[in-house]
């Protein structure tokens, strides 16, 4: 019997508030489709993480959880240790912050990430960046637009070494004036989709698996195609939404 | 067109009391446009006509707060029940003034206000979003501060935001006695700004409601530090949880749950019968107790008085749809729907979920995969609502048995035809938006969407 492929999820309870759990869920379910065995390993503040799990997922969270959450990591050395082993990382949000050189937090203070990305993130005086993002990945990549939800107060800047996951087409993205999504350093790619990112875009869990596992054979995945082709419509023509709009008004004036 | 009783002459309606001219200006103003929302069938009217009184007067709701003892309601979940069964309790003692239809932001509570009577006492549920606003300007003789967890999170980013801001609140408003769920770590920091030993000046009743809920308190909200539950250890109705590094912990409750009952510090215990089902119910009326205790009803009555109490603004409503009983279920967030996987009919009887994402709901259904719906394996789940799509694909992945309808009607009818009783029973669970979309459509005969 094969051992299963494990996937890590880091601190559920800290880096998890935006449902980016599903993360692992879908990397799990897309390998068990294709009959290769798969696990997923939550692992709790406190905890220490695994080495050789084959891939390694963070989603976004609050601000003090969040700092919580890097100051766990900083303890120890596994997941850089994992990644030099050839683990691949998936980090949303907060979590992209944290595998960052520094992030500053609400507070005002600045923290220091693990460096397994050539990106810091400060704040700005703007408003939160809420709302649905499409993004058209780096051509290398070779994958479709990705659909998304942002919800962060970061502004990301990449570093000299660091490639961006895509240009954002709606949204904000990584907010640092350049137009760029997410960072990508080898296996390790950060994103600030939720959805959950790989729940919307299966080719991306497909692409972080291939990096891990190889080639894989291909899924059926006609119920999330039409999703995300309502996703990517209702982000590139909000205006068309009538329908929603009008039934808005029609709950304003009812007070409800 | 015929004018109804309520809306003429709107001038009649205004209390004789010692308003300043501004604000009865305004509140004039807001009554009338609010008959006339009314009148053209727009609603009920209360959220523009408070609107146009609070633009008129921005002290309207504090001027007429005044004198009325009146009691605020908040949290993430609960608030409309919890204010329900707690108006129940307060109205075994004289008028009752409430906000039922649900319109929990300012401009709903000063429609509320300005319809009460004379000396009514007043239950006022509050958006979690803007309790702060409500206390400062109401100065409510009490508060009810129920849970908090993740909801709307495209609104207010953060949870820990409404706990801080309830805090401050708090402190502000020295008067106000506060009940407070000790079972759940946000609420307790939000209260604990008017803690007795803190600086003496009010107190809070901590209730032990035995809340589950705990995946957004893993850190705490006082110093970041992580929280840690000691299953071992229960005490009055809930399981010890304490801060890892500061002094923050679970309070000793002075009223607690111990299964049915209400357990009260001097040795009282009142069974609660409640015609509401589920463990949240039972939480939601423990807290409905203690604060109608902090204006002075007797407990006893209060619990006699809840016991009639049947549906909430539709919630736990059986409608009779083409000849299946449906049963109408509110779930708005992760926290929610824990309680309500635990409500449904066990399987193979199938269930309609709808899921909406309008301004009231949160933008951003993410929060779906924080639900285990793998619970629902062993029978047909029909996805609709605006955004059933989004729940379509989580249900793939949940290897659950679903099928996507958009229109209400056809997705009851679709879940009810795999069902060989005479009457099929069909459970209906919709968040925010969608369940008033879904009501709607299976009273009215018409069509959803």
């Amino acid at each position: 019997m094969v051992d299963p492929v494990a996937i890590a999820l880091l601190y559920p309870e800290l880096l998890g508030t935006y449902g980016d759990g599903g993360n692992a869920a879908v990397l799990a379910q897309r390998l068990r489709w294709r009959d290769i065995p798969a696990k997923v390993v939550d692992v709790h503040a406190g905890e220490a993480i695994p080495g050789g799990c084959q891939i390694y997922v963070m989603g976004g969270g609050e601000d003090a959880p969040q700092v919580l959450a890097a100051h766990e990591l900083r303890s120890g050395s596994a997941l850089g240790d994992a990644v030099d082993g050839g683990a691949a990382v998936l980090a949303v949000c907060a979590g992209l912050q944290v595998l960052g050189r520094r992030f500053t937090g609400e507070d005002g203070k600045a923290h220091e990430g693990l460096g397994l990305l050539d990106c810091e993130t400060h704040r700005d005086d703007g408003a939160r960046r809420v709302g649905e993002v499409v993004v058209t990945p780096e051509p290398y990549l070779d994958l479709p637009d990705l659909t998304g939800y942002e919800n962060h107060g970061g502004v990301t800047t990449l570093g000299p070494s660091a490639r961006p996951l895509g240009r954002v087409m709606v949204g904000h993205g990584n907010a640092g004036g350049d137009g760029s999504e997410g960072i990508v350093n080898g296996r390790v790619v950060g994103t600030y989709l939720h959805g959950p990112v790989l729940a919307r875009n299966p080719a991306l869990a497909d692409h972080l698996l291939a990096s891990v596992l190889g080639p894989l054979a291909p899924l059926e995945d006609l119920e999330v195609d039409v999703l995300r082709k309502e996703r990517l419509h209702s982000a590139r023509h909000p205006h068309m939404h009538m329908p929603q709009l009008a039934s808005g008004w029609r709950r304003l004036l009812r007070g409800d | 067109m015929t004018w109804r009783a309520g809306a003429l002459p709107c001038w009649a309606k205004i209390r004789p009391v010692d308003l300043p001219l501004r604000t009865r200006v305004a509140a004039l103003a807001g009554r009338a446009i609010a008959d006339a929302s009314r009148w053209v069938g727009a609603g009920e009217g209360s959220v523009i006509g408070g609107r146009v009184t609070l633009a008129i007067d921005q002290r309207a709701l504090e001027l007429m707060a005044a004198g009325h003892q009146s009691v605020a309601i908040s949290g993430t979940n609960g608030k409309t029940t919890t204010t329900r069964l707690l108006a129940a309790a307060l109205s075994t003692r004289g008028p009752v003034s409430t906000n039922s239809a649900g319109a929990n932001l300012l401009p709903g509570l000063v429609s509320t206000l300005f319809r009460g009577r004379a000396g009514a006492a007043v239950a006022l549920e509050v958006d979690e979003g803007h309790l702060a606003e409500a206390i400062a300007a109401v100065h409510p003789t009490a508060v009810v501060l129920l849970n908090l967890s993740r909801d709307q999170l495209d609104r207010f980013g953060e949870v820990r935001r409404h706990a801080a801001d309830w805090r401050l609140a708090l402190a502000a408003s020295p008067g106000t006695v506060v009940v407070a769920n000790a079972d759940d770590p946000l609420v307790t920091w939000a209260a604990g700004a008017c803690d007795p030993a803190a600086d003496g000046r009010c107190g809070v009743t901590w209730v032990g409601t035995g809340q589950r809920w705990r995946a957004d308190a893993s850190a705490c909200p006082n110093c970041g530090s992580r929280i840690r539950w000691t299953e071992l250890r229960t005490d009055r109705g809930g399981v010890h949880w304490q801060c890892s590094s500061c002094p923050l912990a679970r309070p000793l409750p002075d009223a607690w749950l111990e299964g049915g009952d209400l357990v009260l510090a001097d040795g009282r215990r009142l069974g609660i019968r409640l015609q509401l089902p589920g463990w949240c119910n039972l939480s939601n009326a423990a807290m409905a107790v203690a604060g109608a205790m902090a204006l002075g009803v007797d407990p006893g009555r209060a619990v006699r008085s809840m016991s009639r109490v049947r549906a909430v603004a539709g919630r736990y409503q059986v409608l009779n749809v083409s000849g299946a009983r449906v049963r109408l279920l509110l779930a708005k967030n992760p926290a929610g729907w824990a309680e309500a996987l635990d409500l449904l009919r066990p399987p193979p009887s199938p269930v309609v979920v709808g899921i909406n994402a309008g301004v009231a709901d949160g933008r951003d259904p993410s929060w779906l995969w924080d639900v285990p719906f793998d619970r629902l394996d062993g029978r047909l789940v029909v996805a609709t609502g605006d955004r059933g799509r989004d729940l379509a694909v989580r249900l793939r992945y949940a290897e659950v048995r679903h099928t996507y309808e958009p229109d209400y009607r056809r997705a009851v009818a679709l879940a009810a035809t795999g069902v060989t009783a005479r009457q099929p029973e069909v459970d209906l669970v919709a968040n925010y938006t969608s369940f008033q979309d879904a009501r709607r459509a299976l009273t009215s005969g018409g069509r959803g969407g």
